[in-house]
């Protein structure tokens, strides 16, 4: 069983700011996390492959220091790490995120099932996983929180929904994005840890998969942003004072637009 | 748990890969393309709540187009929704019924989607951002070679060029990003629920239903549907309600949530929690709120006993009214709060229950 | 303090904080109500590795030394001393069969417990010996292939939990403390089982049984090391674990300290925090003195050990007594600084202080480590005198 799993570096979204003045991005100071879940992602990859034996391959698309992410997700039990990195691959949305992730997939060889996050807390968008699935010509199944059963032909699945879940089958190959519920990852090994260290990540540029110039970053991007600014800020914050039956009164008619 | 008698994997021969086929889906040209659609949502014998939001919005940008609007429906036995769909804003709607499309799936409903775009040529095509519309729709719109902006909370039409502005929450919401899909066509979005207002209906309005019969070829589905489970719990789509009772870490069991569940109940609202409690086990994920749970934005939202973590109020910050109840009165959360309680939240709770209680009554015999 | 951790340890103290972090300091509060022994716990740390740490790599571990195992332990004590001692009980379990057993031996368990597949458990005390070693009555009596053992172990931590059990047994009566051996019985193994579950003041997520023999016939291998070596073998394992014990109490003090420290933050009482008072600042700071003074010397002591393995037992006992009557201390000025919410169960501090007090007790009472370092200075003086 040959499973790649695509992760993302992402700064951690809670610590991100505009500068209220020039409207940039604050990425100073700001910790470049796993995007989390991927993590959830690199745990039911490899617990699949304990229990049907096989490979982890982790992918990542981004800068050189995103190998910090993919490191980790060796010393979580992953076998090899590719990062694909290219100045050329600056400003990709999400289209063209999943065309060079469907290109490096190519150029990484045969596989049964590629795991993916549900979403990026960075850009929220959660296309990368259904976009790439579409592009590699496979069934995809988004949102799963449980696999149910697991063969050497295919997955027995459940699909998160709004009202409940959706119990599917899909076979091999097939691509899956997945919700925090599906596990609990383990805490990276020392042997994990130590391997993390030392292992080579095969790094493939944009030339190494073929990409062609006009589908990655900002030229092959359909969307642009436009702009970005801070959401506007509750203005008024009161904090009622008084004994709790006085603070309820206050409540109480405060709310009256809702009971 | 394996089997035996199946063949091992066969492994995915990388030429897959439809380059090809995508090349001949070139961009549809913007000169050619016309006309505001939506996805409306169909499941379990009812219309997605969003469907009907999102021809609220739908009309507004078809109207400064001045182009019509058109809405999709995909299901089977779906009865008056068509007729819904028009006394809410649409002009057209294109059914599409067969037992097969009675449960979702993406290859279904993405071939389907697809192959009516390519032919009638929308400008702009919006969906529900609800567990279906995010797992289809980018499919779609890579399939047809354009972009998508997911998880819209603000659309609006630029009067220069036409194009469409889509709005929305990028890291937990921290920042806001305005997104534009200038050369290439379909302009698509998926919408937040909650965050569009659907028109009222009005059972005098005209409008044309056109019904399409799917070829068996866009009905064969690669994921194949077991069941479908309804969760036990009264409530877990949180996105869909107006009113939020959200608790934390604070409600110490899981019997606090049932306290939870009593308030929303009085409101007519549903529960929401935070990432410790659900961990803790008090709790599903479905009502998980904040970074790795559903991000939310309901008129209220009463927060007990929880200090306000940005992980959780990345899930949360776009409510309209944010109500907090904690003891302890240095807790961020009221720094984000319109209306704070400070004090012992089983204490304050069982009272503000009655109170609900009593003023509805009140009403109701007034 | 910077105490110069190589890559390694530094990786070791990350893994097992995080171990403690998201797996401990959840579970703790309902583990001690409810008596409860953690075995999904103990299988986390399996997978990343820590029950490896002291074990030889030719057998799957580290090959670790004691301040490896001391930086883990510390990490675990910070959540909780009856998980902490669950974890030390498997390692002191093995250390018999590391210290002495045969190539065999080592083959047949170590990779195992290496792994976590297998804990471990040290069976030496009984109800008439204690501290006083010599007073041992089960006996283990050679009967053609296999030994023959009859007695009853008592306290044995991992009892009824554990898979290996290494346990000391007289073999010859009339030889003092070299007729004493040390055997593994295997759980399963005819005419071997447990008592129930001591009902302790701390450290209830640990397991305490008895270990009871009832002509409990085991193969002849099971035998560690030489006949007659039970006693040498015993006191080596104890002066290579006691830094472990030290190092529980580390984690512990460091715990309470941080619970007290931002509890007096935020406590206000006269219109300040409480930390602003003298009288309580006073206590948080010799609570945080006494803290860096023990774990200064627990690490020297570990370093010392693994430098020196033939003379470690003053070191060793010197740094168990001062850091567990450090924690116990500690402790109880972390209740006190906390006043009536650290007596409630509802704050973690009440478990601590409960906790605590085993560390004075097992491994060898403090009074006992006291003897070791007094008879070893004793024997120093001999040859030294004032003047150099």
């Amino acid at each position: 069983m040959k499973i790649i799993v695509c992760i993302k570096q992402v700064l951690d979204a809670k610590d991100v700011h505009l500068d209220p003045v020039t409207n940039n991005l604050l990425r100073e100071g700001v910790p470049s996390i796993m995007n989390p879940y991927d993590q959830y992602a690199v745990e039911e990859a490899v617990r699949l492959k304990e229990l049907l034996g096989g490979e982890v391959t982790v992918l990542s698309m981004g800068p050189p220091q995103a190998e910090d992410v993919l490191r980790q997700a060796i010393s979580c039990g992953a076998d090899h790490a590719v990062l694909v990195s290219d100045r050329a691959f600056a400003g990709a949305d999400t289209w063209a995120t999943s065309y060079t992730l469907a290109m490096a997939i190519q150029a990484i060889g045969a596989f049964e099932l590629i795991l993916c996050g549900k979403q990026a807390i960075d850009g929220d968008t959660a296309q990368v996983g259904p976009s790439l699935a579409l592009r590699l010509g496979i069934p995809f199944v988004t949102c799963v929180q449980k696999v149910r059963q697991a063969t050497d032909s295919g997955l027995i699945l459940e699909r998160m929904m709004d009202d409940g879940y959706d119990v599917l089958s899909v076979d091999y190959p097939a691509l899956l994005t997945v919700v925090k519920d599906i596990n609990k990852p383990r805490v990276p090994s020392l042997k994990g840890k130590m391997r993390a260290k030392k292992i080579e990540i095969r790094k493939l540029t944009a030339a190494d998969i073929g990409a062609d110039p006009l589908c990655i970053g900002l030229p092959g991007s359909p969307t642009q942003v436009e702009k970005v600014f801070s959401p506007p800020v509750r203005s008024q914050h009161t904090v009622f004072t008084g004994s709790i039956d006085e603070q309820i009164d206050q409540l109480i008619d405060s709310l009256k637009a809702y009971l | 748990m394996l089997t035996t008698e199946t063949e091992v994997g066969i492994a995915c021969d990388s030429g897959a890969i439809k380059n090809e086929e995508l090349d001949k889906n070139a961009p549809l040209d913007p000169a050619s393309c016309s006309g505001v659609w939506v996805f409306s949502e169909f499941r379990r014998g009812a219309l997605a709540s969003v469907s009907l939001e999102l021809l609220g919005i739908g009309r507004k940008l078809a109207d400064s187009r001045k182009v019509p609007l058109s809405a999709i429906l995909i299901g089977y036995e779906t009865g008056e929704a068509a007729r819904q769909l028009i006394g809410h804003g649409a002009d057209v709607v294109y059914r599409v019924e067969d037992p097969a499309l009675v449960y979702f799936t993406d290859d279904a409903y993405g071939a389907i989607l697809t192959d009516l775009i390519r032919e009638h040529k929308p400008e702009i095509v919006l969906a529900g951002a609800t567990a279906i519309g995010r797992s289809f729709i980018p499919a779609v719109a890579n399939i047809l070679n354009t972009g998508l902006t997911g998880d819209c909370t603000e659309l609006s039409i630029r009067e220069e060029d036409g194009a469409l502005l889509q709005t929305k929450p990028a890291f937990g919401g921290n920042i806001m990003a305005t997104i534009v899909c200038l050369h290439s066509r379909p302009q698509m979005s998926t919408v937040r629920p909650k965050v569009m207002a659907p028109l009222a209906f009005d059972g005098d309005r005209q409008g044309q239903i056109i019904d399409v019969t799917p070829s068996p070829a866009q009905l064969v589905s690669r994921v194949r549907v077991l069941e479908l489970v309804v969760s036990e719990q009264d409530n877990v789509n949180i996105q869909d309600a107006s009113i939020l009772v959200a608790g934390g870490r604070g409600l110490d069991s899981a019997k606090g949530f049932s306290l939870m569940h009593e308030l929303a109940d009085s409101l007519g609202g549903a529960v929401a929690a935070t990432r410790a409690s659900v961990d803790a086990g008090w709790i599903s994920y479905p009502h998980q709120v904040g970074q790795t749970g559903k991000t939310v934005a309901p008129q209220l939202y009463i927060a007990c006993g929880i200090s306000g973590a940005l992980q959780h109020t990345a899930g949360m910050q776009s409510a309209e009214t944010v109500v907090a109840i904690n003891r302890d009165k240095n807790a961020p959360i009221f720094g984000m709060a319109d209306f704070g309680l400070v004090g012992d939240l089983f204490e304050i709770v069982p009272k503000l229950i009655t109170r609900i209680a009593e003023r509805r009554k009140s009403w109701g015999k007034s | 303090m910077d105490y110069f951790l190589s890559e390694e340890q530094k990786m070791i103290v990350e893994t097992a904080r995080q171990i403690t972090n998201e797996y401990i300091i959840p579970h703790r509060a309902a583990l001690d109500e409810q008596d409860k022994f953690p075995r999904t716990i103990l299988n986390a740390m399996a997978q990343a590795d820590l029950f490896g740490i002291p074990v030889p790599e030719e057998f799957g571990g580290f090959g670790g030394g004691c301040l490896d195992i001391v930086l883990a332990l510390e990490q675990l004590g910070r959540g909780c001393i009856g998980v902490g001692t669950a974890f030390a009980a498997s390692s002191l379990g093995i250390y018999p069969i590391l210290q002495a057993g045969s190539q065999e031996m080592r083959e047949r368990y170590l990779p195992d417990a290496a792994a976590g597949k297998k804990f471990a458990a040290f069976g030496l005390t009984e109800a008439n010996a204690g501290s006083d070693a010599s007073g041992i009555q089960t006996t283990a009596v050679l009967d053609g292939d296999e030994w023959v053992v009859n007695g009853t172990k008592q306290w044995i931590t991992n009892g009824g939990e554990a898979q290996i059990y290494t346990i000391v047994a007289i073999t010859d009566r009339s030889k003092g403390p070299r007729g004493a051996s040390m055997l593994v019985v295997e759980e399963g193994d005819p005419g071997f089982s447990c008592g129930p579950k001591e009902k302790k003041m701390g450290i209830r997520a640990s397991s305490t049984t008895e270990l009871i023999f009832k002509d409990c016939r085991i193969p002849k291998d099971r035998l560690i090391g030489r006949k007659g070596t039970g006693f040498i073998t015993i006191m080596k394992t104890l002066d290579s674990s006691r830094p472990g014990i030290a190092a529980l109490g580390l984690g512990l003090a460091q715990a309470a300290l941080d619970e007290a420290a931002c509890y007096a933050k935020q406590r206000v009482q006269f219109g300040k925090p409480i930390i602003a008072f003298q009288a309580v600042q006073h206590m948080l700071a010799d609570m945080a003195i006494q803290l860096e003074a023990a774990r200064a010397l627990v690490y020297g002591a570990a370093r010392h050990i693994d430098a020196h393995p033939q003379n470690m037992s003053k070191v060793s006992s010197m740094c168990k007594v001062f850091a567990t009557d450090m924690a116990m201390k500690v402790a109880t000025d972390a209740v006190q600084v906390m006043g009536g919410y650290g007596y409630m169960r509802e704050y973690p501090v009440e478990k601590m202080m409960r906790d605590a007090k085993i560390l004075q007790i097992y491994e060898g009472t403090n009074q006992i480590q006291r003897n070791v370092v007094g008879q070893e200075l004793n024997k120093e003086y001999a040859r030294v005198s004032v003047n150099g």
